[in-house]
């Protein structure tokens, strides 16, 4: 087909909302959006002086090469992937949860005290007692915006983003006061725990443990909750259309309570997982915004529990990739938030094709074959 | 008036043909439309009134065919070509923004709405000459499905249509208003407006328009004049076959009172909701109990409030055979028997994205057994789904499909469906037939009758008074949130119920201002 000089002109095209979401593009999407973002960091390399190619080798490719690198990918995802699972279940009713950075950071705070309780005991009860006290934190901290909404309906979007930054002090207060190890030269940093207090590791002389495998369990029973239980399914109505769940029964205000205790708990475990997986101690910054890069996360898999556990591989491996790029290449720190946020960006933007098709309009008198062409290829 | 047929039509629509993928939805389709000439489209849904109209207002584009207009052949690109030309349309699915005021909704829907200030006076004399009462500074989520519909009307008007085409324009009005809409309708075609007018309304069809066409199947299966018809012998072209009456067991006894409300007081969610005053009724065992009213009288809070989306002050305000239920929820009284039909079907009786499947377990998950120790039972889920497709004639592909992609009335087939088979002792339904064709009505009123018969309470809430004067047993009417006492339907005349209806405040603007209040009730 020859260029038509009017498909150049913007009155030539309609944006028009599409009826039934195709499937197909639905998940389509997420891949375009991470490609988008391989092409816009080639050109960001390039612009900055940086061989593009080597670049996007060291950030996407090396780290899968090594053993240590796909442990180390799991090791990074297992977080993003238990508080992504998480979100996406409040996310699918509507419930905003922003906070679970604090979330997590309360999680690994009640971990942590309990295995420094017991930081010269030995059993196997410690782990299971800390993972406990860590749901629990994350739990406990996600009701404050939870009890806000339902009682005095404050956006609970405001108050768990807030209370993340107040998670994050009171860690420090901690870890610089009550908690600070005595014997630990006035660092900022917590006794070790003992072994009883660490996460057994999977893969010798990795830092794969098992946090990582139960997160793989962690989204599957998200899948069956959401696909198969009659709670998933009043989420999911909470989400699609609040007064056909109010007709059917369904609280609106015990599902808020479900999803941020949900989410909170399950950063919550996150955050004791990280205290007791690869750092070991309570020390002033434990995350490197695993609670906020889980949002991306669970949208990039399209708030589906199975998608989830790709996109968070994908994510981790922006951070994995990003410190990579930073030794090998010696690109700047930022680079990773860069990476994550353009994924972000494009995963919105191309989001925009799901909801809407773009269709040649028919100009005057447009030959039928034509309006129908471009209808049939929408 | 055949003289008329001689000049060049205003608009003439020859052999268009529209397919959908599977589906001829209009099948070398002619007719048409003189200026001044009130013409009817009639047809079951799925017919294909609605794509022939969406073609002509530049919506979709015939595959074959062409369409005149004053003569000459042209295609209609889009909407706002149709305006241009002189035709308007209200549909029967609103666009309306609902955070939006009516006003605002009114200009972003006209191609030069001028300034506001103007329009706001434009509108509020256009809607008092056309007996349409609306306030255009009110927001439109707030207001009733019958006072939305009067923004598109109002809309339309503002534009000075050759052409207005109008998709089931008086569900939702009282008796009063539609007469007075029909004055509207006659005195623009005497000025020389076509109007096209679709309806399920036969009655309306034989005192409002000069001719009808028939659509069957995407087909012209008949041309007539209504005046010379009688509703019976049009409805039968329609559908083609024998119209089933709905059959009504003469003075069968009456139980006990099932269904007792004493006192309801609610007030409304919304500002400039209507509350509901002191609202006492009693529905006995088999019978059939209409609320007639106008829309927005406090119709939307009282199906809230009985179906327990809203609770009560008391326990003792709601009592379902003796067991009062006032302070539980819709989710607890469906489970002592109480089930209900929301006015609205997508996004409140049904969800839209989700399966009929799906959609069955929505309200019937507990009655219906379909959920056990937390898990949906699947197997159970669709067989449920699948009788309710079957014994309510959904028209559909499958149960997978999303309810959203249903037309209304099959939707609203199925919603009605998925409450009967339920077995509630008391079903409370809002606007039972709104947007149904007349085939799927009879089907409803004939199942609701049935299940009066059965001895389950039945409310009707609906703004068709013809519909509650054909299957109640007892009714009363809702005026700024009071209910009038009950009168048996037999011995209730058109004339005073139309009056209760319209009362006091009838073609007020501002509903229940204390004055008129205190003179309705004096």
């Amino acid at each position: 087909m020859s260029p038509d000089p009017g498909l150049l002109n913007p009155a030539a095209w309609k944006i028009e909302p599409r009826r039934e979401i195709p499937r197909s593009l639905l998940y389509a999407t997420p891949l375009l959006a991470v490609v988008l973002t391989v092409i816009a960091g080639f050109f960001i390399f390039l612009f900055m002086g940086y061989d593009p190619l080597l670049s996007l080798y060291h950030f996407f490719i090396s780290p899968l090469l090594t053993l240590y690198g796909l442990s180390e990918l799991m090791v990074k995802a297992g977080p993003l992937i238990m508080i992504g699972v998480g979100l996406a279940v409040g996310f699918r009713a509507n419930v905003w949860n922003i906070g679970a950075e604090g979330q997590l950071t309360l999680g690994a705070i009640t971990g942590g005290v309990v295995a420094l309780a017991f930081w010269n005991e030995t059993g196997w009860w410690i782990l299971p007692l800390m993972c406990g006290a860590g749901i629990l934190g994350g739990m406990a901290y996600a009701a404050i915006p939870a009890f806000l909404r339902t009682r005095f309906n404050v956006n609970e979007i405001l108050t768990s983003l807030m209370l993340t930054y107040v998670a994050t002090l009171f860690l420090s207060t901690l870890v610089y006061g009550p908690l600070k190890d005595p014997m630990g030269f006035n660092f900022p940093q917590s006794r070790m725990f003992s072994d009883s207090g660490l996460l057994p590791i999977l893969l010798e002389g990795t830092r794969l443990h098992l946090g990582s495998g139960l997160a793989i369990a962690i989204a599957v029973a998200g899948w069956v909750l959401m696909t198969y239980t009659i709670v998933g399914f009043q989420v999911r109505v909470l989400g699609q259309a609040p007064a056909a769940a109010r007709y059917a029964g369904f609280s609106g205000k015990r599902l808020v309570w479900f999803c941020l205790l949900l989410s909170g708990g399950l950063a919550g475990l996150a955050g004791t997982f990280e205290v007791a997986g690869p750092i070991g101690q309570l020390i002033p910054v434990i995350s490197p915004g695993y609670g906020f890069t889980a949002i991306i996360v669970a949208f990039l898999g399209r708030l589906h529990p199975l998608g989830i556990i790709l996109s968070g591989l994908v994510m981790a491996l922006s951070y994995i990739g990003g410190e990579n790029a930073q030794v090998v290449v010696g690109l700047p720190q930022a680079v990773t938030g860069v990476f994550q946020g353009l994924l972000l960006f494009f995963l919105l933007a191309s989001d925009f094709l799901v909801r809407y098709r773009i269709r040649r309009r028919a100009i005057q008198a447009a030959p039928d074959g034509q309006t129908q062409a471009a209808e049939g290829a929408s | 008036m055949s003289a008329r047929y001689l000049e060049v039509s205003r608009l003439e629509v020859k052999g268009v043909t529209k397919r959908f993928p599977g589906v001829v939805a209009n099948d070398r389709v002619d007719f048409a439309v003189g200026p001044g000439e009130v013409h009817a489209l009639l047809g079951e849904n799925g017919a294909g009134k609605s794509t022939l109209v969406k073609m002509i207002y530049g919506v979709l584009h015939p595959d074959e065919g062409t369409l005149l207009w004053n003569g000459e052949a042209l295609q209609i690109a889009d909407p706002h070509a149709a305006r241009a030309l002189g035709i308007g349309m209200v549909f029967q699915h609103f666009s309306l923004f609902e955070a939006m005021t009516v006003l605002e909704n009114i200009a972003l829907g006209m191609d030069k709405p001028g300034d506001m200030a103007t329009l706001a006076t434009r509108v509020r004399d256009v809607s008092q000459a056309y007996g349409l009462p609306l306030d255009p500074e009110r927001d439109v989520y707030t207001l009733s499905v019958g006072e939305r519909q009067r923004i598109e009307i109002v809309r339309c008007l503002l534009q000075n249509p050759k052409l207005l085409i109008m998709d089931e324009p008086t569900s939702v009005l009282t008796p009063q208003e539609v007469s007075r809409l029909f004055e509207t309708l006659r005195k623009l075609a005497a000025e020389g407006v076509s109007i096209l007018y679709i309806s399920h309304k036969l009655e309306e069809i034989k005192q409002l328009c000069d001719r009808a066409t028939i659509l069957r199947g995407g087909k012209v299966v008949d041309t007539c004049d209504p005046a010379a018809e009688t509703a019976k012998s049009m409805a039968q072209m329609m559908i083609g076959a024998e119209l089933k009456s709905v059959t009504r067991r003469g003075g069968a006894s009456l139980g006990e009172p099932r269904l007792v409300v004493e006192g309801l007081t609610l007030a409304s969610e919304d500002l400039h909701g209507v509350d509901l005053k002191n609202i006492s009724f009693s529905v006995k065992a088999g019978e059939i109990f209409g609320i007639a009213g106008v829309a927005g009288n406090g119709q939307n809070e009282l199906l809230l409030g009985l179906s327990g989306e809203r609770l009560a002050d008391h326990d003792s305000v709601l009592r379902i055979d003796h067991r009062v239920l006032g302070r539980k929820d819709a989710g607890q009284r469906r489970q002592y028997g109480l089930c209900s039909v929301p006015e609205e079907r997508n996004g409140h009786g049904a969800v839209p994205g989700m399966s009929l499947i799906e959609n069955g377990v929505l309200s019937a998950h507990h009655r219906m057994g379909l959920v056990s120790s937390l898990f949906i039972q699947a197997g159970a889920a669709a067989r449920f789904a699948a009788e309710i497709v079957k014994t309510f004639d959904v028209r559909t592909p499958g149960t997978g499909v999303s309810a959203g992609s249903l037309s209304g009335g099959n939707l609203q087939k199925f919603v009605v469906g998925r409450e009967i088979l339920q077995k509630p002792t008391v079903l409370v339904v809002s606007q039972p037939t709104w947007g149904v064709d007349a085939g799927a009505a009879a089907a409803i009123h004939q199942a609701l009758v049935d299940l009066a018969a059965k001895g389950v309470a039945v409310v009707v809430v609906s703004q068709d008074l013809d519909e509650l004067l054909a299957i109640t047993d007892r009714l009363a009417v809702i005026n700024v949130g009071v209910l009038s006492s009950a009168m048996v339907t037999q011995e209730a005349s058109v004339e005073e119920i139309g009056l209760l209806m319209g009362g006091v405040h009838g073609l007020d603007t501002a509903p229940a201002t204390p004055d008129a209040e205190t003179a309705h009730v004096a």
